[in-house]
């Protein structure tokens, strides 16, 4: 093995080539770059903006039958919370209608006898119906709903000099999250969605692009081996990548003001575990898939669509049934996604991040050796 | 191990197959060869013969199903690396980074080989030297034309001198200069570094410029010798053939069926005849001459005509070569006299980039013309614009009385086109493609019926119809993709390169039917970058740089360059003369 030792010794200097080539090719192409630094602002813009699990200024009809002093005192109420928009109408049927076509998401329906029945019980009911077609929509309509008749009972009845008469008061503290914004836990998920497809394009596209270009069979016959190849895709697309995942961050802080309680350092590590593990994933999908287009479609969808359905960015894993809660364990971006909506909002908590990391440690060492395994120096 | 000593590369036994849609294909089937150290060793075969399966295995980059491999002395099975330490190995499509320079380029492949710091400055001055890259070391590889692309590649190859090159078909496309400075490049590196060298190539023309030659054909060995052994045995076969009475085609398909011929091709008048035993030219003239005034001149033998030779003997049985049906064509097509095809001063632009620049010619009707230059010369361009499937940037274009670009269905009804990988539908069968193909060209009904039945038997295709065309064997591939494009009976017929890469044989049926066709009246226009096959042509352009260097029929091509040194040139002498008289003459003084 007299040549091994002689391929060992100037190891190095191959991987600072294959390091350096991939440089250039980062600084003159654009696509990897696009998909590092332009794929993150653009999935933050729509996702930051665009979807929001807080209902604001929801048009709800409001139908008073006998319009009193007490009514009109409610729906400004109403009118008074960043919540709802209210449409005054006469008739439940009116609203019925509205409801159907979609214009307003519910109804409150105040009856004829509402001022009566409130100045003699100091109780009146309110009907309230809600479009439950969209069930996480109607849940919070419910609630906030719930949140404006209470508050408007606390101060009619203190108005009328009467003690509250609701059975059972519940008090609400919301921790880690206390303005109850969405958006604060929303965004360090997104990230953690979009540094998987990151990861696993970067490297799956690049790899692709050498087999189509027919680079890949000239660097083949060179004395470079596996190792060096791997390295030389992973080191200076971990970079690019950390990169990608620096302007995520920065917009998380100072676009979507979302907190950063935790340390930058775990920040960091729990990144690098993860990218890592990114990386990897797009390695073994350039080892089956030989073209970019092919690459792309599989990043997607083995990568991407599980991380945004699977991670517990946006559905809750433990509302899942039991068997995909179980498959959930294999999303490399269920772990990031816990790191990280812990550092952001409720900082070190070191059970939770030590427990995340060591499951990304040994999915993206799983990933490598597989990788290490099936990359060959062969065309077939 | 002794026995060894003189061969750079011993093959035992070795095959290869793969596997493809449920069918099994044998790329390999027990080749066993030898390659001798410090000569160049040409492996030649057309597409699909086996050629780069067989340098993949040797570059350790593919393992044989069965077989020994020794490279250098060593076993490329068992340690692959260290066969890829000591060879050099420059792919058909050679990887160069486009988006890195010529340096960077340079210094990759050198970190990637290991080549100390220290000896690289003088090993880049050699080779830059060599391919004549010095003054772009700071281009991008993207920027660079076919040819330096494709020296570039070979300099990377030899950044760290290799004991043994191996280069699939590394002159492919390129232009015939560049291909000869290749050829000197490769030549300097066995005599001043002492390098073995093993070539694939398509071109049989290239035969002779190896100093052995390993023929392949279907995953076989036909034969391995010096080239000059394999037409040798040939003397006294070969001859010229010119009638005063008859054209050359005529003259040619009347002898193609006469026993004792074993191939026969047109050359603008003239036919070239190999018979299956050495006679004298007064022999032939009285065998053939059946009253015609026909003269016979004793040729020179080539390595095509041993390519052919050999085929026949060894597939004579198994597939039905020469001659094409007479009843082929049925009746004359065509309408109009006279000049079929008119460009005038056409132009097309592409940024700053001028592809064609301002070029004139006509094309009579029935005549089969030739479009001749390397990649890049601008005769795609220019074929799209006549096509219609491009615009001009300037000039006219009249193709059968009209624009295509603007013109309507009907018009379009009158052309034919074979694109250049053949536009087949790779997943319908012979007979689905043969239908598709006739019903887009509105054919219904009985029409549609008689011209689909034609189609398969007039291309003895009957065995096939029910194939899937993706599976075919490429020379039947562009038997179909002829055969769609004349399903409609077009007028005036367009291809674009039909005949790069398949075997002789079926390049000679090719032709046949082209000659055929032309007989009968339809217009043929082609492409091509095989510098012989513009012999094929009655009249021909030859383009470089969107510019049109000659126009003529091919013997008015080379009357100028003849000498008494070389009484008869080879197109390609031709065309390297005008590119060079073209460049002296445009370079400022």
């Amino acid at each position: 093995m007299n040549g091994q030792d002689l391929h060992r010794g100037k190891g190095s200097m191959r991987l600072k080539g294959l390091i350096c080539k991939e440089g250039y090719q980062i600084i003159r192409d654009p696509s990897s770059i696009a998909i590092a630094f332009v794929l993150p602002i653009v999935l933050l813009f729509i996702f930051g903006y665009g979807v929001s699990l807080d209902a604001e200024y929801v048009p709800i009809a409001v139908v008073v039958e006998h319009q009193t002093r007490e009514t009109s005192d409610f729906v400004a109420g109403l009118r008074h919370s960043r919540y709802f928009s209210p449409v005054i109408m006469t008739s439940i049927q009116e609203a019925e209608r509205s409801l159907m076509k979609r214009d307003v998401d519910g109804i409150v329906w105040i009856r004829g006898n509402f001022g009566r029945q409130m100045l003699s019980t100091g109780n009146a009911p309110i009907g309230v119906i809600v479009n439950g077609v969209d069930a996480n929509q109607a849940r919070i309509i419910e609630g906030y709903m719930q949140g404006v008749w209470i508050k408007w009972i606390e101060q009619a009845s203190i108005e009328g000099g009467r003690s509250l008469l609701i059975p059972v008061n519940v008090e609400h503290r919301i921790w880690f999250n206390a303005q109850m914004r969405s958006r604060n836990f929303l965004v360090p998920g997104l990230i953690a969605v979009i540094m998987t497809l990151i990861g696993a394009m970067l490297t799956a596209m690049v790899v692709a692009r050498e087999w189509e270009r027919g680079t890949m069979e000239a660097l083949m016959v060179t004395p470079v081996n596996v190792r060096e190849i791997i390295l030389g895709k992973v080191i200076p697309y971990f970079v690019l990548g950390m990169g990608g995942m620096a302007l995520s961050v920065i917009m998380a802080i100072w676009l979507f003001h979302v907190p950063l309680r935790g340390s930058l350092w775990v920040l960091f590590i729990g990144s690098s575990l993860f990218l890592l593990t990114a990386l990897a994933m797009g390695l073994l999908i350039s080892v089956m898939a030989k073209t970019q287009f092919v690459a792309g479609q599989i990043a997607m969808i083995v990568t991407f669509l599980p991380a945004f359905i699977l991670s517990g960015f946006i559905f809750e894993i433990k509302s899942m049934p039991a068997a995909i809660q179980v498959l959930t364990y294999l999303i490399a971006a269920r772990y990031f996604v816990d790191i990280l909506q812990t550092v952001f909002l409720a900082g070190d908590v070191w059970p939770i991040v030590i427990y995340n990391s060591l499951a990304l440690i040994v999915m993206s060492l799983f990933l490598f050796i597989v990788v290490k395994r099936h990359m060959k120096k062969r065309l077939e | 191990m002794a026995q060894k000593a003189g061969y750079v590369l011993v093959m035992e036994g070795v095959t290869k197959s793969f596997q493809s849609r449920r069918q099994k294909r044998t790329a390999l089937e027990e080749i066993s060869l030898r390659v001798r150290r410090g000569v160049v060793t040409g492996l030649i075969g057309p597409d699909g013969a086996g050629k780069t399966t067989l340098m993949r295995i040797v570059a350790g980059l593919l393992v044989p199903d069965k077989g020994d491999v020794h490279v250098l002395d060593i076993d490329v099975l068992k340690d692959p690396l260290s066969v890829q330490a000591s060879i050099g190995y420059m792919p058909q499509r050679f990887g160069l980074y486009e988006d890195l320079t010529v340096q960077e380029n340079l210094d990759l492949y050198a970190d990637l080989q290991g080549v100390p710091e220290a000896r690289r400055p003088r090993r880049y001055a050699e080779l830059l030297k060599m391919t004549m890259l010095a003054p772009f070391t700071r281009r991008l590889a993207k920027r660079l034309s076919g040819g330096m692309k494709q020296k570039l590649g070979l300099a990377c190859t030899l950044v760290r001198p290799p004991e043994f090159l191996l280069l699939d078909e590394p002159t492919v496309g390129v232009d015939p200069i560049s291909r000869r400075e290749l050829w000197t490049i490769i030549y300097r590196l066995v005599q001043e570094e002492g390098m073995s060298v093993l070539l694939s190539t398509a071109y049989l023309d290239e035969a002779e410029r190896c100093q052995e030659v390993i023929l392949m054909h279907e995953g076989r060995i036909l034969g391995q010798d010096a080239p000059s052994r394999f037409y040798n045995d040939l003397k006294d076969q070969t001859f010229m053939l010119t009638s005063e009475t008859e054209k050359g085609r005529r003259l040619q398909q009347r002898i193609s069926t006469m026993p004792g011929v074993v191939d026969c091709i047109v050359l603008g008048n003239r036919v070239r005849l190999v018979t299956d035993r050495p006679q004298s030219p007064e022999e032939i003239e009285s065998l053939f001459g059946d009253g015609a005034g026909l003269s016979v001149q004793a040729a020179p033998p080539r390595f095509e005509d041993a390519f052919i030779y050999i085929l026949k003997r060894c597939t004579a049985d198994r597939r039905p070569v020469l001659p094409v049906r007479e009843d082929f064509i049925s009746s004359p097509v065509g309408i109009r006299d006279g000049d079929v095809i008119v460009v005038e001063d056409l132009k097309r632009r592409f940024g700053d980039f001028y592809a064609v620049k301002g070029i004139d010619f006509r094309v009579r009707r029935g005549e089969i013309f030739g479009l001749l230059g390397a990649n890049g010369a601008g005769k795609s361009t220019t074929f799209r614009m006549l096509c219609g499937l491009l615009p001009a940037s300037g000039g006219r274009i009249e193709v059968a009385g009209s624009d295509l670009r603007v013109a309507g269905a009907q018009a379009r009804a009158n052309i034919g086109y074979m694109a250049q990988k053949f536009s087949l539908y790779r997943g319908l069968t012979v007979l689905q493609n043969l239908q598709f193909f006739s019903s887009i060209y509105g054919l219904k009904g009985r029409r549609q019926k008689r011209r689909i039945e034609w189609a398969i038997e007039s291309f003895e295709m009957t065995h096939l119809a029910n194939m899937t065309s993706g599976d075919l064997p490429l020379g039947y591939k562009q038997r179909l993709a002829l055969a769609v494009a004349l399903i409609h009976e077009p007028e005036i017929l367009f291809l674009d390169e039909p005949t790069s890469g398949i075997d002789p044989i079926a390049r000679r049926e090719f032709w046949n039917r082209i000659n055929i066709l032309s007989d009968a009246g339809v217009t043929v226009l082609v492409t091509t970058h095989f510098m012989e096959e513009a012999e094929y042509c009655d009249r021909l352009v030859i383009m470089a740089q969107g510019e049109i260097l000659g126009q003529g029929t091919p013997e008015e091509m080379k009357a100028p360059f003849r000498t008494p040194q070389e009484p008869e040139p080879s197109m390609e002498d031709v065309f390297i003369a005008m590119i060079e008289h073209h460049d002296n003459r445009s370079k400022p003084i």
